[in-house]
């Protein structure tokens, strides 16, 4: 069985420890760098980037989640975690983990009041998906290696780049874990893979 | 697409949890309360201290504030409207504000009926003391509750009461036969259907924060031992000797409120914190807690 962990320094953590349980794996509240090591995979969880960034420098999260990443081990952001995974961010100099290949922008479909639920086709995962999108950003540009698997309105909200995952929306707050199995199928692939090199 | 579903503002609570949201009056708090890792910030024209000392009548912030603090900040931007006040929520709604507190810290506009929170789309966040009213709300279309305390008294014993009423109503009513449920819908004045609904998932379906008399990182790190989803913090942040420190001690100590050698190290040195009001020393009539119904 494959372990995987939420960071849990703020926002929807319980939600995804449950779509995990959900689909059979086992799951990890991640408060302190030290538990990183023991994880086949982790979700960066949606909350509030600008907080999360804040923790993450606290207590020194940075170099272990970049070393986590580059270790081979499967990530999965949503919304503020994708935020947090980006390469670049539209409007600031440096991004945050700078992990995934893409170019995100904060907010980009406007206030609270403008955020909405629709249904996305995901490729891999299936149509009649129905995604919650919450002070959402979205993945401006895809940079080469990245798979695009969803779009909304003409802008890219999931994509896949090697190991990296990410969505724009937020999986845990309905009750269809496809996804999260998805994200375990790729941290089962990976783990096989590490323990034969 | 559907915009303002209940999924999308419940939602948008729980993407606050864990963290701490705090009272700001200006454009400059707002960006300290940011850097110090606050999950929103709630625009005031005055804190509940300075409202309850000025006394009269308290009401909207005025707009020009609200939406200094909102080009200051990317995070969320919370404001208040009076209970009842129809139009003071439609104009901080039409403000593009994220979320709104129909809130007791302020004058009530209506002393008998709330507003009807389903009908906005933007999420209200509403105070209450028990479950009856809990839930009052949520029928009445609240997306987030918080317990209400004693704002701007800088004592905790009120929020203490009032977190632990609510879940342990929610407890008792948990484990209620179904055909006992409408009795205590009665007892509390509560919707059938919301008490339904918080038995059948054995919690409240929005997150509740803690809220009024937070003034230490302890009484944080409290609230969220006692069930809180996360913290309000109004007067006490603002109102310390150092601002920055105070609001980034007191976002550690909700994030890891059971790790207590943190806490200490966080409690060290932070200067004078609010001097606090014993309650029994406020007139009935004074306390904010009694308003809404």
């Amino acid at each position: 069985m494959v372990k995987i962990g939420v960071l849990g320094l703020q926002g929807a953590v319980r939600e995804h420890v449950r779509s995990i349980e959900e689909n059979g794996a086992e799951a990890v509240v991640v408060k302190w760098p030290e538990q990183l090591d023991e994880l086949d995979g982790l979700i960066l969880p949606g909350g509030e980037s600008t907080t999360m960034r804040r923790l993450i420098d606290r207590y020194g999260f940075m170099e272990p989640l970049r070393s986590f990443g580059e270790s081979g081990r499967p990530m999965f952001g949503t919304c503020a975690g994708l935020i947090l995974l980006a390469s670049d961010i539209v409007g600031y100099n440096q991004p945050h983990l700078g992990l995934m290949n893409i170019t995100v922008e904060r907010n980009s479909f406007g206030r609270q009041k403008e955020s909405f639920e629709a249904e996305l086709f995901i490729k891999d995962i299936g149509d009649d998906y129905n995604a919650v999108f919450i002070r959402a950003p979205h993945i401006v540009s895809a940079g080469g290696g990245t798979e695009v698997l969803a779009e909304c309105d003409g802008r890219i909200v999931a994509a896949r780049d090697r190991h990296y995952l990410g969505c724009s929306f937020h999986p845990e707050l309905t009750n269809d874990h496809r996804i999260a199995d998805y994200f375990i199928g790729m941290a089962k692939e990976a783990k096989a893979a590490l323990a034969i090199s | 697409m559907n915009i303002g579903t209940d999924r999308v503002k419940r939602g948008m609570a729980e993407m606050q949890k864990g963290g701490v949201i705090m009272d700001v009056v200006n454009a400059e708090q707002a960006k300290i309360a940011e850097e110090a890792g606050a999950v929103a910030v709630m625009a005031l024209e005055r804190v509940p201290s300075d409202i309850r000392a000025a006394g009269g009548v308290a009401r909207m912030a005025d707009p020009r504030i609200v939406e200094e603090v909102m080009n200051a900040v990317t995070i969320p931007v919370m404001a208040k409207a009076r209970i009842g006040h129809i139009v003071e929520a439609r104009v901080l709604e039409a403000m593009g504000v994220d979320y709104l507190d129909e809130s007791e810290v302020l004058t009530p506009a209506d002393e008998e009926y709330h507003l009807l929170k389903s009908e906005y789309t933007v999420p209200f966040v509403c105070g209450c003391r028990d479950l009856g009213e809990a839930a009052r709300r949520i029928g009445e279309g609240a997306s987030m509750l918080r317990t209400k305390g004693e704002p701007g008294t800088g004592n905790i014993v009120e929020a203490v009461r009032h977190m632990r009423k609510v879940n342990a109503q929610v407890r008792k009513l948990v484990h209620m036969n179904d055909d006992e449920i409408m009795t205590e819908a009665k007892l509390l004045g509560a919707p059938f259907e919301v008490l339904l609904q918080i038995k059948k998932e054995g919690k409240l379906p929005v997150v509740n924060f803690a809220a009024g008399g937070i003034a230490t990182p302890a009484d944080a790190a409290l609230m969220m031992e006692l069930g809180a989803d996360g913290v309000f913090v109004g007067s006490g942040i603002f109102k310390s000797d150092n601002p920055a420190k105070f609001a980034r001690a007191i976002v550690e100590a909700t994030t890891h409120y059971q790790d207590y050698k943190l806490i200490a190290e966080l409690s060290k040195e932070l200067g004078e914190p609010m001097k606090g009001i014993e309650i029994s020393k406020i007139a009935p009539e004074q306390r904010m807690q009694e308003r809404g119904w």
